[in-house]
């Protein structure tokens, strides 16, 4: 299962749209981290509306490919934690702490809009 | 009572297939989605836990009658993998032999009512976990 990854200005989007694998998520973070690099994008959202479970290991790819984004100076959100899922990641410990979140595609580009605005004046 | 479900666990794929088909045994049997989710979450990390440490084994899916007319979901993971020599250490947060979070047992632990984990020597790993419907 691919996650397209579409790019709008300097943002780029991901929306995962099925139950990803762990294969599927590492790949997620190279596609994503390439083409950062690749079209200089300012920022990346990760639409994480569709997916059913945010375990420890999709957790840990999402910090991964925020922290390699970072690197790159571009920013990531992630939108679309469902309530369920936001639930059961608490319990398990998990809180994304480092990553800013959003409810969804239209707030993330917002965040990232006022961040790049900020960071021009 | 319905049927056990078992699912073959040798990839990262029946990963998925394992939380997907728990998440539809745990609605069926009544949980809500938040609870349906809780039951996933955890599956999700017991098969993974299969697939990094024994490669392959087993999650067994067996909704339950308690006492008093409680009804719950228990999951078997089970595998005969070289097992956990030390169990203490395997459930502490933060503890993580494959440089993972360490969330993965205690996490578990967390997010079901009740857990036991045998491993004994000689090898094998079965974790069994229930959640019990409020």
């Amino acid at each position: 299962m691919q996650v397209p990854i579409l790019k709008q200005g300097g943002v780029l989007i991901a929306t995962i749209q099925a139950a990803l694998s762990d294969a599927d998520l590492l790949e997620l973070r190279n596609a994503l981290v390439h083409q950062v690099v690749r079209y200089r994008s300012s920022g990346v959202i990760v639409d994480v509306t569709a997916m059913d479970v945010m375990d420890s290991f999709a957790s840990r790819t999402l910090l991964e490919i925020s922290h390699m984004i970072r690197l790159r100076g571009a920013d990531t959100v992630i939108v679309g934690i469902q309530p369920e899922v936001a639930f059961a990641m608490v319990q398990l410990g998990l809180t994304l702490e480092d990553i800013p979140t959003a409810l969804d595609l239209e707030e993330g580009l917002d965040y990232l809009q006022q961040k790049n605005s900020r960071s021009i004046n | 009572m319905a049927d056990d479900t078992q699912i073959h666990i040798t990839s990262d794929k029946d990963v998925v297939t394992a939380r997907q088909h728990g998440r539809a045994v745990a609605l069926q049997a009544g949980f809500s989605l938040s609870e349906a989710t809780l039951i996933a979450t955890a599956i999700s990390e017991l098969a993974r836990n299969i697939v990094s440490y024994a490669q392959q084994g087993s999650i067994t899916l067996r909704p339950v009658n308690g006492s008093s007319g409680l009804r719950g979901l228990t999951v078997v993971a089970s595998d005969s993998g070289p097992g956990i020599t030390d169990i203490a250490q395997a459930l502490r947060d933060g503890y993580s032999s494959s440089g993972g979070l360490g969330l993965g047992l205690p996490g578990v632990r967390r997010l079901m009512d009740e857990f036991d984990i045998a491993s004994p020597a000689g090898g094998g790993t079965t974790v069994t976990v229930t959640k019990w419907r409020p």
